[in-house]
């Protein structure tokens, strides 16, 4: 399986007529996860995001892929 | 003064009422001669409601405010007589491009189908929008539009309202039965009558100023988060008419303004994103900040909220002056049932609740705009730098890229006045969605599109083949709606043909009607004088279009 890039956002249970809706709704609730947290636990909360969704994902290949992609321009570049 | 433009000046006539001991009572009065209180104002005497506009000033929207009207606004405008001075005048565009320090990330199309009359937005300075909006005004005979017309006071009654107007000749009162309030962000109404607005301001100052210069850049909006030319903020740029362009830079919460403001300063900063030497003349600066919040409702008994009385957003998505036209979209017609004695006072509560839930809808995604380009906290901003710095490579980055969701109209899928659907349909005309437009040919002459045939009323499309061969039973049963005591005007949509008995005939010339509105031989739509779909079916059913219609009329079903 290939990783997917474009873009996959949806909100199967509310009916939206515009497509950037579920990726803003998406984005907003990330940005409130982190709402009166000090670095420390922003970055544990991250960590902890992170190893969830990486689960769920399952696909050892495929999140090798996604590491691969995240580092890309970050470091060496 | 301004160099391309020159402020009208409105004269200040003397009012009968000053002269008399008695209060003169009248159906209609607008507060405030806005874009929303003018829209108001023609959109009630378009009806032949007899309306006295009230404003403080005698001139139109001094200096750079709202920029953009987007495809709804002028589709409303156009209803109102002024949509195609506004897209002559101003500049259309649909491209928006977006810069990531100093390369291109993302560019977007507002209308990525073909066949729209109206492109998705248009940029013009507001003060242009008003003077059309009031020499509209002016050609209809029923509406008074009085300048130097200070509203101080206010009292509300249960058969009346009262306004003490102050006047450089003295003041008066005057009394009608309904008041609409489109009287501004500071809203003095909605202060005299104590009531409550809520929200949040936001922490940032943003610089805006009007520039004069001859530049061959194609009519697009550009974005710039944390360009080399003014790091760590944002740069909006936008193209207006008469070569004027608006560029907005964003300066933090900490920015003194009145320091900012000065050509000093400016000439600078748009010297530095210009790049180059060229000629250019600042025609207009200021420095605002800005908040979101509205009211819990829009409708106080007979007082009446629209535009930026009611709700205010932040100007990420041009959402203010067109939600505010789209207000009064909704509320003229209901008004118009309502004092004709046709619909319940209860139809203007669904007002309220119909242009609340879009308030809130712009103020989400406002919100969303503003937290995006103006992170707070390290955390947020990772997160935004991620997202454009994946955005090079990566479509679904892209999607995330937040610089404004530009102002589209709400569906209004929750409404109690829309009838659910008992037949199946594909595509997003649902009971509640604004109807989209597509190209016709009218068979009896008229606009080559939709939406223009859909005028101010009540309208029944029905979709046919071939129109002539409409049957006699569905001819009778058009014909008798067309009679009702809230009258509703058939339009028949085919692919050939004439409707007999002189019904309205569109062709649909090119299938995007059928297309877009899932179209069968039989289906019928019924549509609410605002163009939102009110109910919808696959075949022509005389009982249940009528109480659909008393449904989207306020009425019990
Ligand atoms: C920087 C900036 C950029 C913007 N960009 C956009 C954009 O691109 N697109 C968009 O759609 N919107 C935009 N807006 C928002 C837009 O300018 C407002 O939403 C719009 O002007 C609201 O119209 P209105 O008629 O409700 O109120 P206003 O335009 O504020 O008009 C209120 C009127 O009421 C009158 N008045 C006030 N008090 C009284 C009184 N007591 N008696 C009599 N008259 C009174 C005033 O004289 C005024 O004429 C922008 C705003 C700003 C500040």
């Amino acid at each position: 399986m290939m990783i997917t890039l474009e873009y996959n956002f949806r909100e199967p249970r509310t009916r939206t007529f515009y497509g950037y809706e579920a990726g803003d709704a998406f984005y907003e609730a990330l940005i409130e996860a982190h709402r009166d947290l000090d670095e420390e636990q922003s970055a544990l909360v991250n960590a902890r995001l992170v190893l969830l969704l990486a689960n769920h994902v399952g696909d050892v290949d495929l999140l090798r892929e996604a590491i691969r992609l995240a580092r890309e321009d970050v470091v060496g570049g | 003064m301004l160099k391309t433009y020159q402020y009208p000046k409105f004269p200040f006539v003397r009012p009968a009422e000053l002269d008399s001991p008695q209060t003169r009572h009248v159906p209609v009065i607008v507060v405030g001669a806005g874009p929303v209180g003018l829209s108001a104002a023609i959109d009630l005497a378009q009806r032949n409601i007899p309306v006295v506009v009230l404003d403080e000033d005698d001139t139109v929207s001094i200096g750079s405010r709202g920029v953009c009207y987007a495809k709804r606004a002028l589709e409303i405008l156009d209803r109102y007589g002024v949509g195609e001075r506004v897209v002559q005048k101003g500049v259309s565009w649909n491209v928006g491009r977006t810069f990531f320090r100093d390369e291109e990330v993302f560019r977007f199309n507002l209308v990525p189908e073909p066949d729209h009359h109206r492109p998705g937005m248009v940029n013009l300075q507001q003060y242009y929008l008003e003077e059309y909006l009031i020499d509209r005004a002016r050609e209809l005979p029923n509406i008074d539009l009085r300048w130097k017309s200070t509203v101080i006071g206010v009292t509300p009654g249960e058969d009346a309202v009262t306004v003490r107007v102050e006047t450089p000749a003295g003041a008066y009162a005057l009394s009608c039965d309904w008041l609409i309030a489109a009287d501004g962000a500071r809203s003095p109404i909605r202060r005299m009558l104590g009531l409550d607005i809520e929200g949040k301001i936001f922490m940032d100052r943003f610089l805006i100023a009007d520039v004069v210069m001859k530049a061959d850049f194609p009519p697009e909006r550009w974005f710039w988060f944390d360009p080399p030319f003014h790091p760590g903020q944002s740069v909006l740029l936008h193209r207006q008419a008469d070569d004027v362009w608006r560029i907005d830079f964003q300066l933090g919460w900490d920015a003194d303004p009145e320091e900012e403001k000065k050509p000093e300063r400016v000439i600078p900063r748009i010297r530095a994103m210009l790049g180059d030497d060229r000629e250019f003349e600042l025609e207009w600066v200021s420095v605002y900040t800005f908040q979101c919040r509205r009211m819990k409702r829009f409708n106080h008994g007979r007082v009446l909220f629209v535009g930026d009385s009611a709700h205010q957003v932040s100007p990420f998505g041009a959402r203010g002056a067109n939600s505010g036209i789209q207000d009064v979209d909704n509320l003229g017609w209901k008004l118009e049932l309502v004092m004709q004695g046709k619909a319940p006072a209860a139809l203007l509560d669904t007002y309220s609740d119909e242009r609340t839930y879009a308030a809130d809808e712009n103020i989400r995604n406002s919100t969303r705009s503003t937290d995006f380009i103006t992170p707070k906290g390290n955390v947020s901003k990772t997160f935004r730098n991620a997202v454009l710095g994946l955005a090079r490579h990566h479509p679904f980055a892209r999607g995330l890229v937040n610089s404004g969701r530009l102002s589209v109209p709400s569906f209004y899928v929750d409404s109690p006045l829309n009838t659910a659907d008992a037949d199946a349909f594909a595509g997003r005309m649902v009971p509640g969605a604004p109807m989209d437009d597509a190209p016709v040919a009218a068979a009896g002459g008229g606009s080559p599109w939709l939406l223009p045939h859909f005028g101010q009323g009540f309208r029944l499309m029905i979709a046919l083949d071939d129109a002539a061969a409409l049957d006699a039973a569905t001819a009778e049963g058009l014909a008798a709606l067309r009679r009702g005591a809230i009258p509703v005007e058939p339009i028949v949509i085919a692919r050939e043909g004439g409707a007999p008995g002189g019904i309205e005939t569109l062709h649909d010339v090119k299938g995007r009607v059928r297309e877009r509105y899932d179209l069968q031989p039989g289906t019928v739509y019924l549509v609410r004088p605002d163009q939102h779909v009110a109910a919808r079916w696959r075949r022509f059913d005389p009982a249940a279009i009528e109480a659909a219609l008393r449904r989207a009329s306020g009425q019990r079903a």
